[in-house]
């Protein structure tokens, strides 16, 4: 019951984020996407924004034995640098590129009853489906 | 340089900061939006609720900013839905591929000193930058 309420005022929280710094305007990604035209540096300033809290609580939250209300931490200890990672990175650019979205903002945009915004989420579901079927089978 | 807001994107990005930690602290974990997307319909039954709570608070959060600033965020209109479409698909495809998005690798993985993040992170920046020019000046598509 706490992880759930903790789960939705994170994501409230979130969202209002990505509203406040924009993100949430895919045509402001693009324009931070488009570097040769006039560069929009506002996204950069976003991740920094984030980075600024995270790298300092990260430090702090990993130091504990187990988070607040939960028994372990979920955190990735992959290390390796492979293919799957660099072409699904690349892949995702592209995608990015093409519509301005990242999966965070395609869904937040939802809440601004976005049209664009349901097709792409729709979109994201798809290609999440086809990668299990095509990659992972 | 056009329309840069560096206040509010700082502001906005410590908000997205702030919302991180408190998943990880309270809850143990990175709130990486692609996998959290995935998980809503891959997950067992009880890892599907806080995911689904989570997404749902996206959407309050930014209904929520709208309201209060009486709609201060324009929504695109008229852009080419096949673009959205195809570039939705690579969105999920790539983002399962490579484990992990804007979100999960660009602020969870490079504030946990990761290595894959960093790398995944630069890649998509350089492939987004690359597809922006060429749709943009190659193409002239957008």
């Amino acid at each position: 019951m706490k992880t759930n309420l903790v789960a939705l005022l994170a994501g409230v929280i979130f969202g209002l984020g990505l509203a406040l710094s924009q993100m949430i305007d895919p045509n402001k990604v693009l324009n931070f996407l488009d570097v040769s035209g006039n560069w929009d540096p506002s996204l950069a300033f976003v991740m920094m924004g984030a980075l600024a809290v995270t790298m300092v609580t990260f430090r702090f939250i990993l130091k504990r034995e187990t988070p607040v209300f939960e028994s372990g931490f979920h955190v990735s200890k992959q290390t390796t640098i492979n293919k799957p990672l660099i072409i699904g990175a690349a892949v995702f650019g592209i995608g990015w590129g093409m519509t301005g979205y990242c999966p965070g903002p395609a869904f937040a945009s939802l809440g601004l009853l976005s049209m664009e915004g349901v097709l792409m989420v729709i979109a994201i579901y798809a290609g999440f489906f086809a990668e299990r079927y095509l990659v992972r089978k | 340089m056009e329309n840069f807001t560096p206040i509010s994107a700082l502001l906005g990005g410590a908000l997205i900061g702030v919302s991180v930690s408190l998943l990880l602290l309270l809850n143990g974990r990175m709130a990486g939006i692609s996998g959290i997307m995935n998980g809503v319909f891959s997950a067992p039954k009880k890892e599907e609720i806080w995911r689904a709570l989570f997404l749902i608070g996206l959407i309050i959060g930014a209904a929520l900013f709208q309201f209060l600033t009486q709609g201060s965020l324009s929504v695109r209109e008229g852009y080419p839905l096949w673009l959205i479409i195809i570039g939705g698909f690579l969105v999920g495809f790539g983002t399962r591929l490579g484990s992990g998005c804007t979100s999960g690798h660009g602020i969870c993985g490079i504030a946990n000193f990761s290595m894959r993040s960093i790398s995944a992170t630069l890649t998509f920046m350089a492939s987004g930058m690359f597809t922006v020019f060429v749709l943009k000046y190659l193409v002239g598509v957008v």
